[in-house]
């Protein structure tokens, strides 16, 4: 009984959690007029870093200049301009900054390449690791420090 | 001693790595504010925009082909373009390099009455209201400030107010010696 209380509880916490996030990112925009273009737009504007806020996309930054990127943004998709080239005008005045995702070029490989690196790394090492422990105990199971000697 | 090594040679290594990833990390931190413009090398953004001093005319990129300029983004809100104007006299005063203005969503009135109470050291001024030419130039605060050669093409870009040391190690270094004649009179 008492842990069915307190999994409402934690339903409760949790929807009122997800309601909050919800109604702190509303961000006054106005509608496409047509539901591809409002994906589009809203596909888009996710995808931008707001430059004044960094962390923020520009769907999410209150700020000023995130409100006239949008503008400009909406602008360019009523224009009939495709989503590559709203990307390659972005890029084009703030650099690739002001991509959450930062595409693959010789200028960014290092950045893809590292994760992929160090986890390499310790898939090696944790190998190493294990494949020692089992030699370990196979040829002595007498000695319980288990360092190798 | 091998068995030392083994244990802790190690890990002692990849913290040493870490620290060291850290340490950049957190000294260069600050610098995510100066993010490099990608308009350095490519042609300077043209516009025609109304002049904020001269109502009924336009301020153009034509009108500075084949000059030397500055491009210097303020507005009266802006704090740091307060700070920057006293230089921005004096650049105005060494005769050097003509200054144009973007005055980047402001009031025209409050502008103009800025100007006149604080002088005006720019040969002219565009307005940019709703802010859409600030973006063409990357802009992300102010001031920010452009160096654009007589090609039109942007060789150097300033974020934040404009030094005394940035003029002279940074501006003047990029310009030719023998800009115009009258430089050499004033100070």
């Amino acid at each position: 009984m008492r842990q069915r209380a307190a999994s409402i509880f934690i339903a409760v916490l949790a929807a009122s959690l997800l309601l909050g996030a919800s109604s702190a990112h509303a961000i006054a925009y106005t509608q496409m007029p047509t539901p591809q273009l409002e994906a589009r737009y809203l596909h888009l504007i996710r995808n931008f870093r707001c430059m004044q806020c960094q962390d923020e996309s520009l769907a999410d930054s209150p700020v000023d200049l995130a409100a006239e990127m949008r503008r400009h943004i909406r602008d360019m998709l009523l224009a009939g301009k495709t989503d590559q080239q709203i990307r390659e005008f972005m890029v084009s005045r703030y650099g690739y900054f002001i991509l959450f995702k930062p595409p693959f070029v010789a200028k960014t490989a290092w950045l893809w390449l590292t994760p992929g690196a160090v986890l390499l790394l310790g898939v090696i090492t944790a190998l190493v690791i294990i494949r020692k422990r089992a030699v370990l105990v196979t040829s002595d199971p007498q000695d319980d420090d288990l360092t190798d000697a | 001693m091998s068995r030392f090594v083994n244990r802790f040679t190690v890990p002692l290594a990849i913290f040493a790595v870490l620290v060291v990833v850290f340490a950049i990390g957190i000294k260069d931190s600050p610098q995510k504010d100066l993010i490099p413009s990608p308009l350095i090398g490519k042609p300077a953004p043209a516009f025609a925009l109304p002049s904020l001093t001269d109502p009924g005319r336009k301020v153009t990129s034509a009108q500075y082909r084949g000059h030397w300029y500055l491009f210097n983004i303020w507005g009266t809100w802006c704090i740091d373009c307060r700070i920057e104007q006293p230089m921005l006299l004096k650049i105005k005063q060494a005769g050097i390099i003509p200054i144009v203005g973007l005055d980047w969503k402001d009031d025209p009135k409050d502008a103009r009455t800025y100007l006149k109470q604080a002088g005006d050291p720019y040969q002219s001024i565009g307005m940019d209201q709703d802010g859409a030419e600030a973006i063409m130039w990357g802009a992300y605060g102010a001031p920010e400030t452009f160096l654009v050669n007589p090609e039109g093409i942007v060789v150097y870009k300033r974020i934040g107010p404009i030094t005394e040391r940035a003029w002279e190690q940074d501006i003047l270094p990029r310009l030719p010696l023998t800009s115009t004649p009258d430089s050499a009179s004033s100070s």
